[in-house]
């Protein structure tokens, strides 16, 4: 398959400007998940409100899918649970519009493929651009299989993230970077979403291998949790991810707790070159 | 033959039509480069080709025989029709064809970890025997309702040497086996190779696995030749994923005098939810890994299948069978859960052979077909599995088990 996009004429990615402007203040992006629907619609759109404000730089909103092959059990719970309180796709729109309304916050989606394709490429790239999204994270559409997408996108001016993983090689990585506006994200390790102890040393070498591939923007997400970890990884990448511990902080302390967390990862993404 | 029509037998992916491609996680891109280059190597290697040969005549005891079966055909209009008979393989059905495949290429990649994912358990039996021939660590994720209802299959496996892993999200069948199998897979792709048990899943996976199973149909294809002198009327199989029905059909794909029929699981009737038949009631969508026809609603989610067969109880099924259904070259009908339990007492009652109830679902819509086709006409039936791992079922539905059981 060809992939024949071309660079977007006169469109600049917020997201790609919020990153650049963190790398420059000295330290780098805070990116945080929150699935749409969890523990209801609005306290989940409550919940990206409230770490926007606390510090969370871009926000991913998960739309809940029933085969999420890319998450551990702390997502999967909640986007069933999601599913099971009876979220539909336009929850994930009026969630965005609802966000947008009340932060400046970037807003991309992230969501399984099929979802998508049901609801149509095109209609959901205008609902998605309509509600003030920034555009879509896909974990499990590859540029290969993306050229409807990539058409899609660049008509509706939206981000598109792929990811790239310590296994892909220099010319998937090439493509990844290429392909991708907004960032890249960069899988720490070879597995699914979860908490870990430690962030792989394959996520460095991923960064350093996507910056030889041209990348400006390379943000690393899996296993992150603590502000430890945030500050560990901005040192060598533009923008950390972390998903699992806000959903848990969620799960078990609602949006006072999710709050609270962000706040100190925040902490942890700010003045990295004082701390080093 | 036309030299202006091209071969239908010649498609291997990764896209079928519309159907099939990888929609997958980036991390799965380089396992799958690796699996289908080293596949292609050894696909043009007469070593390998022999290795599996040999395994198959020793080990499975291939080639599996053909039986005419003339007491049921009495039920079918009189058409004579003819079971190829994968249910003698060892391991009990046609899985075995495809894990010995993908098991011997494990080896010349140099892993030495195997996982699965199984439905009816037979395809994780099939790869629990073939790490115990081969001394590798095998897993087998199974949905936590499959392992209730075929708990004999779970010892099997276990007896082999297998760890099965009881799979407690989503619906707890198989399309959920197949999630957390990825999920190892993604984690554990450096030392594990995934034996994917159907024509499903991401290329190289469906061209892959209908490769290991189309010994069934060039067997059966001169098998039928030598006993009556001329092909079939129609090829039959009952369809899940779809890889005995890929494995029998596609010898007979260029052979446009031969019908195909491919029979889904209609549950307890395809006017309600519960059933399993994708073909006929699904939406093309993006299901483990590849575009084909699936069971969803209106915003693309996943729904819940159902079938008395474990085996057939999947919402999505292989893109070659959802582009042979596109272009016309294969039919795909339902088949209820009453008539499939009819179709394997019939089966027992007449001939003897006890079959899977996913293989009497074949011969459910075999015996309408031949009421159709008529006295004259020969249907070749693909009889994938034996029913001994159905006996709790058959013996629950037939009220055969307790003091007061039916004899029948």
């Amino acid at each position: 398959m060809t992939n024949t996009s071309t660079p977007g004429t006169g469109y600049t990615s917020t997201v790609e400007a919020t990153i650049a402007a963190r790398r420059a203040a000295g330290g780098g992006a805070l990116i945080g998940y929150l699935p749409v629907g969890f523990p209801t619609l609005s306290e989940s759109i409550d919940a990206a409100v409230s770490i926007a404000q606390s510090g969370v730089d871009i926000i991913e909103l998960g739309l809940p899918y029933s085969d999420p092959v890319m998450d551990g059990p702390v997502i999967q719970a909640a986007t069933q649970q999601a599913l099971a309180n009876g979220f539909r796709l336009r929850h994930g729109f009026e969630a965005v519009a609802a966000i947008t309304a009340q932060v400046d916050t970037p807003v991309l989606m992230m969501t399984y493929w099929n979802p998508v394709l049901q609801y149509g490429i095109d209609r959901f790239a205008d609902d998605l651009a309509a509600a003030g999204g920034a555009g879509l994270i896909t974990p499990d559409l590859i540029p290969d299989d993306a050229q409807s997408w990539l058409d899609a996108s660049e008509r509706a001016g939206l981000d598109r993230v792929f990811l790239a993983a310590p296994s892909s090689s220099d010319e998937r990585l090439v493509q990844a970077v290429t392909r991708s506006r907004g960032f890249v994200y960069a899988v720490s390790t070879m597995g699914i979403t979860g908490a870990r102890s430690d962030v792989d040393s394959a996520a460095r070498v991923l960064v350093t291998r996507l910056r030889e591939a041209g990348s400006t923007s390379a943000c690393v997400g899996l296993g992150i949790s603590t502000p430890a970890q945030v500050r560990e990884v901005l040192e060598y990448a533009d923008g950390a991810i972390v998903g699992s511990a806000l959903v848990k902080a969620l799960a078990d302390g609602g949006v006072a707790a999710v709050s609270t967390l962000a706040a100190e990862l925040a902490a942890g993404a700010r003045d990295i070159r004082a701390a080093v | 033959m036309s030299s202006a029509k091209p071969s239908l037998r010649a498609q291997s992916g990764p896209y079928f039509g519309d159907f099939g491609g990888r929609f997958v996680p980036e991390s799965l891109v380089a396992a799958l480069d690796e699996l289908s280059a080293e596949y292609a190597l050894a696909k043009a290697d007469p070593a390998f080709a022999a290795e599996l040969s040999e395994l198959h005549r020793s080990y499975t005891g291939r080639p599996s025989l053909i039986t005419e079966v003339p007491r049921f055909a009495a039920h079918g209009g009189g058409a004579r029709i003819i079971l190829k008979r994968e249910d003698l393989n060892h391991t009990g059905s046609h899985k075995i064809n495809n894990v010995l495949g993908q098991v011997l290429l494990t080896k010349r990649i140099g892993k030495k970890r195997v996982i699965a994912e199984t439905g009816a358990g037979q395809h994780g039996v099939a790869t629990a025997t073939a790490a115990a021939l081969f001394g590798l660590d095998c897993v087998v994720y199974m949905g936590e309702v499959d392992t209730e209802r075929q708990a004999l299959n779970v010892a099997r496996m276990r007896l082999l040497g297998a760890e099965v892993v009881s799979v407690k999200t989503g619906s707890r069948t198989l399309k959920d086996a197949i999630n957390d199998a990825m999920r190892d897979w993604v984690t554990n792709v450096e030392t594990t190779n995934y034996v994917f048990g159907t024509v499903a899943g991401p290329h190289p996976f469906p061209a892959m696995v209908r490769d290991f199973q189309k010994i069934i149909g060039e067997e059966a294809r001169q098998q039928v030749l030598d006993l009556t002198g001329r092909l079939p009327d129609a090829v039959t199989a009952c369809v899940g994923g779809g890889s005995n029905a890929m494995g029998i059909f596609h010898a007979f794909l260029d052979d446009p005098e031969v019908a195909l029929y491919g029979y889904e699981a209609g549950g307890e009737g395809i006017e309600g939810l519960r059933h399993a038949a994708t073909l006929t009631k699904g939406r093309p969508g993006v299901l483990h890994g590849a575009r084909s026809m699936m069971l969803q609603d209106e915003d693309g989610q996943t729904v819940e299948s159902h079938s008395i067969s474990a085996g057939l109880d999947y919402p999505g099924v292989g893109p070659e069978h959802a582009w042979l259904a596109a272009i016309g070259r294969a039919t795909y009908l339902p088949v209820t859960d009453a008539e499939a339990m009819d179709s394997l007492r019939l089966l027992s009652r007449t001939e003897g052979i006890i079959p899977a109830i996913e293989s009497a679902h074949a011969l459910a819509g075999t015996l309408e077909l031949g009421k159709k086709l008529g006295p004259d006409s020969i249907i070749l039936v693909n009889l994938s599995g034996r029913g001994d791992k159905d006996m709790e079922t058959a013996g629950r539905y037939f009220d055969l088990l307790d003091a007061g059981a039916q004899q029948l």
